[in-house]
């Protein structure tokens, strides 16, 4: 490493084998606010997401409520969301309690819920946290390959994240024209408002930063596995999860740009009084609107979605990714199909940048262009149903130890494939136009997305949250909160299934009360209406089986169980790390020498082989700290 | 701590970080410029036939603009390698000359061609009107020769033609303020009888911008009734066979003034982003790329002033440096190579 010719090559060997007595300490702002570390930013971006995940099921668990009690107020705390977000979103009902959602709130608050869950939840924490914190580690990296755009790239992602937050408490709101933005209502939202202090202008700003965000992160992800792979970690030594990464940050870094040119279009549209968007002759409200015209609404839609469907396999493969990490450890078996699975989700990647018409059936394209996009979409099913069939596989004959993590896993595999099976009448044209903006639409995505990513990204807290901490979450409580969890999450969505069908709409905000044939309809025993009350106690219930997490979370930080570098046992790189891993990550020069998931290999000592040991004489795994401190010892 | 490969390249892969850093970067570059250029294709082939325009920007001026942005992609190449032969003084000259090549370039486009734009004004007549306008667009000659209609009247503003219902004293506050000059009963005015009155510039030839006819129209009461514009030499000789095909060299207006009616405009505005798709996409393409080598010439002139102390340290790692930044003015470059054709030629 001295080889490498810097003015800083001196003193940073010893910060690559020495940080337990780091010579000139980092003053706390460096080292844990604006930090350039990745697993600070990982952790950053992890608490962040969490924050924003947990305000987004806020947003959704009032709109639940207006939902299943259409026109009456919020009970409870009614008064203080009135005093909070406002008259613009909150007003009084009939009887004359405050706190009963507006329409205009409601609007604002599923935008924001979609909005916020997707970029500012999920994305932050299965890309941007674990990829941040697990991927240089899983490689044997020192860090990120630019650990300063590193730390550019969050704090980008926050100052998009203020923007979203503010635009709550501006006149009119925030933004209202659902996640997906559609002009030109979107382009006439807020016109009444100052031309920036609105709730459109700001989501689009903020939108902007995200982007931005996420491209320099996804710049970053892709040069560190790239480059920065420890001696012996070939391509195919890679673990799985490192590969989801890789083919997610390709996503990123390919397809948001385009939505960032939407994004600019659609400002300039606010803010310059242009017409990107803006048809020939558009009339609101009775009055010719003031736009020169000439636009087209649907290139809107087509650039957004040329990002959004890719967006959905961001949201998943880092799921994937780390199920499969936990499968095959606590399974105690290789994954199946690890190099099928790795050609999946390349296959996927590229499949998934030639379907986004599938969302856009409804604007009348043409037979052609339709067959075009639902055969490209039923195409993408093969590579999913590899995948997941793998990870199925990978459970035959193992001796499965039920952790928490596991558990979750174990979970999104059916979860998953119910949300992924229920897609496929959304990509048939002749089906989708009947399904299109339902109920269905939504527990479909939420069964990918629900309990499928964040069951996910539940099993890579569990499974890495001692090699951040050095201490385990308590395993009672966990059980606690998946088991609630699983059974409340299933209420939540699968009556949605039924009212879709039955054609409740996705954005009414009555949740169907003035529609006739919603509540004659009747679906197992319930009509459409009664089924909205259902849902919604089993939302209050899912965020009641959260408590045991957010307490154990934190509780754990202090109280866990203490563990040392390898507590699962796996063999991927990370557990090599001290637990926490100081800056620089390994206090021995790491060195691969197998493939990723040597578990239960016949004749070796223990179930499971780490990458890193040598070939000839495999060693018992505690024996390991010892081996350590003296590598470290000859380093000096 | 040392992240491996900053200036070495990594043996397996051939490159060093920032290298590949940069590649990836202009590749997401690439998507976001093809989104912008799509949004281009999109609104051009969706405009109705007419409602593109054709040679209304400067294209000399546009063509120098070129050849200094490709002059400077030549120079940065100069600086690299003469950086890699250790030639410090060479490598700064050069530098300097991109970075002034890239200053010039962003001088040329913020005062001579963006403020033009501002300053020019088209109103787009309404279908049903366009034959009371037959003398200003010819769309008889453009029918009889296979051309696009006309539905645009472009020029200069030299005066507008108002009513006021009520108090008139914010109009006259608002003249005094702007050095505008109030005429009342113009000749000509009989439609509107006494309540017609003619704004114009003080200084007659600067007329009346069209930023500030815009304001005027916001003042309560004040209605725009009629647009009086020194021609756009399309529209002074629309039949002229010689103004079928854009001009190579700028036209200027002619002293042709017509009078149109503001009830008979479907759009009226300088040819600001807000004017026609063409202009929205004009200004939102070549403004991102202007930003972009604005971007270009801070990192240069960063390199440039500090760039000394890494040279001494590791010539190596300031080659490389260059060579990122050099990638980029590249890229800057060739997305230029793309805007100057699609707006200025097609």
């Amino acid at each position: 490493m001295a080889a490498i010719t810097s003015p800083h090559a001196h003193e940073g060997d010893a910060h690559l084998h020495a940080h337990d007595d780091d010579h000139h300490e980092l003053g706390f702002w460096q080292k844990y606010i604006f930090s350039t570390d990745h697993k600070v930013i990982g952790i950053q971006y992890g608490l962040t997401g969490l924050a924003f995940l947990f305000f987004g099921f806020c947003l959704m668990l009032v709109m639940r409520w207006q939902l299943a009690n259409p026109g009456q107020a919020v009970p409870m705390i009614g008064g203080a969301l009135q005093s909070i977000f406002g008259t613009a979103a909150f007003a009084a009902s009939e009887t004359g309690a405050p706190g009963m959602l507006t329409a205009d709130g409601y609007n604002a608050f599923g935008a924001m819920h979609g909005t916020i869950m997707v970029f500012f939840g999920i994305v932050p924490i299965a890309f941007a946290a674990f990829g941040n914190f697990v991927v240089p580690l899983q490689i044997g990296a020192p860090d990120m390959t630019f650990p300063k755009i590193n730390m550019a790239s969050y704090w980008c992602f926050f100052i998009s994240c203020i923007f979203m937050l503010i635009s709550f408490f501006v006149p009119g709101g925030a933004a209202k024209s659902g996640w997906t933005s559609y002009p030109p209502l979107a382009g006439i939202a807020d016109s009444a408002f100052l031309t920036f202090w609105n709730g459109q202008t700001l989501w689009l700003t903020g939108m902007v930063f995200n982007i931005t965000a996420s491209l320099l992160g996804s710049v970053n992800f892709i040069a560190t596995i790239i480059q920065l792979r420890a001696p012996g970690m070939t391509w195919m030594r890679l673990p799985f999860f490192v590969w989801a990464q890789f083919v997610t940050a390709f996503l990123l870094l390919l397809a948001f740009p385009p939505l960032e040119a939407a994004g600019i279009f659609q400002l300039m549209d606010r803010v310059a009084g242009t017409s990107f968007f803006m048809p020939t002759g558009l009339v609101v409200n009775g009055n010719v609107a003031p736009w020169a015209g000439g636009g087209s609404p649907l290139l809107w839609q087509h650039l957004f979605w040329f990002l959004a469907h890719p967006e959905v396999y961001v949201l998943i493969l880092p799921g994937i990714g780390m199920v499969a990490e936990v499968i095959a450890n606590n399974t105690r078996k290789p994954i199946y199909g690890y190099k099928a699975m790795v050609g999946a989700i390349f296959v996927l990647a590229f499949l998934s940048f030639v379907v986004w018409a599938h969302h856009m059936y409804m604007t009348g394209m043409g037979a052609a262009v339709a067959a075009f996009f639902q055969t490209t979409t039923i195409m993408i099913s093969i590579p999913s149903v590899i995948l997941l069939t793998a990870l199925m596989i990978t459970l035959w004959g193992g001796s499965i130890r039920f952790t928490v993590p596991m558990l979750f896993a174990a979970a999104f595999l059916p979860m998953f494939g119910i949300g992924g099976l229920t897609g496929i009448p959304l990509a048939f044209n002749a089906t989708d136009l009947y399904l299109h903006d339902t109920y269905y639409v939504i527990a479909h995505f939420h069964y990918v997305v629900a309990p499928g990513t964040i069951f996910a990204i539940f099993a890579g807290i569990y499974y890495w949250y001692p090699k951040a901490t050095g201490r385990q979450l308590n395993e009672l409580l966990g059980q606690i909160h998946f088991f609630a969890s699983l059974i409340f999450i299933n209420v939540l969505f699968m009556p949605m299934f039924l009212q879709g069908m039955a054609g409740m709409h996705r954005r009414w905000y009555d949740g169907g009360a003035q529609y006739e044939q919603l509540s004659k309809a009747v679906v197992l025993g319930h009509t459409g209406l009664e089924w909205n009350t259902v849902i919604s106690t089993a939302a209050y219930l899912l965020c009641l089986a959260q408590v045991p997490f957010i307490f154990n979370f934190f509780w754990s930080m202090k109280f866990g169980k203490k563990i040392g570098r390898n507590p699962w046992d796996s063999t991927t790189v990370e557990w090599d790390a001290p637990s926490p891993p100081g800056h620089g990550n390994f206090d021995k020069p790491i060195s691969v020498h197998r493939g990723p998931y040597e578990y239960s290999v016949p004749g070796a000592d223990a179930d499971f082989t780490p990458q890193t040991d040598p070939p000839a004489n495999s060693k018992a795994p505690d024996q390991d700290a010892n081996t350590n401190s003296q590598s470290v010892e000859k380093q000096h | 701590m040392q992240i491996p490969y900053e200036v070495t390249s990594r043996p397996d892969t051939g490159l060093w970080n920032a290298k590949l850093g940069i590649w990836l970067f202009l590749a997401s570059e690439v998507m976001l410029f093809g989104g912008l250029f799509s949004g281009y294709l999109f609104l051009r082939l969706g405009a109705e036939d007419g409602y593109w325009p054709h040679g209304l920007l400067n294209v000399p001026i546009g063509t120098f603009n070129t050849a200094v942005l490709i002059a400077s992609s030549v120079t940065i190449v100069l600086t690299w390698a003469n950086l890699k032969m250790r030639n410090w003084v060479m490598a700064q000259r050069y530098l300097l000359t991109t970075i002034l090549c890239g200053l010039l370039f962003l001088f040329i486009k913020l005062v001579f061609e963006y403020p033009e734009k501002f300053a020019h004004f088209g109103a787009y007549i309404k279908k049903e009107s366009t034959a009371k306008y037959e003398a200003y667009l010819g769309n008889e000659h453009a029918r009889s020769n296979g051309l696009s209609p006309r539905y645009e009247i472009s020029g200069h503003l030299e005066a507008v033609e108002v009513t006021v219902a009520g108090d008139r004293a914010p109009l006259a506050t608002f003249a005094e303020k702007n050095k505008l000059k109030l005429v009342e009963h113009p000749a000509g005015g009989e439609g509107h009888g006494a309540n017609l009155i003619k704004v114009e510039g003080l200084d007659h030839k600067a007329g009346v911008s069209p930023a500030k006819m815009e304001k005027m129209a916001r003042i309560p009461g004040v209605t725009i009734e009629k647009f009086e514009l020194a021609l756009d030499p399309g529209n002074a000789d629309p039949s002229n066979p010689a103004n079928d095909r854009p001009h190579f060299w700028h036209q200027h207006a002619t002293d042709k003034i017509a009078t149109i009616d503001a009830k008979d405009v479907s759009w009226a505005s300088s040819f600001a982003p807000k004017h026609s798709s063409y202009f929205a996409i004009y200004f939102t393409i070549t403004g991102l790329h202007g930003l972009h080598v604005l971007g270009g010439v801070i990192v240069m002139a960063y390199f440039y002033l500090y760039g000394g102390k890494l040279y001494r340290k590791n010539p190596e790692h300031q080659a490389n440096r260059i060579e990122v930044v050099g990638l980029f003015w590249h890229f800057v470059d060739l997305v230029w190579i793309f805007v100057f054709p699609i707006f200025y030629l097609l």
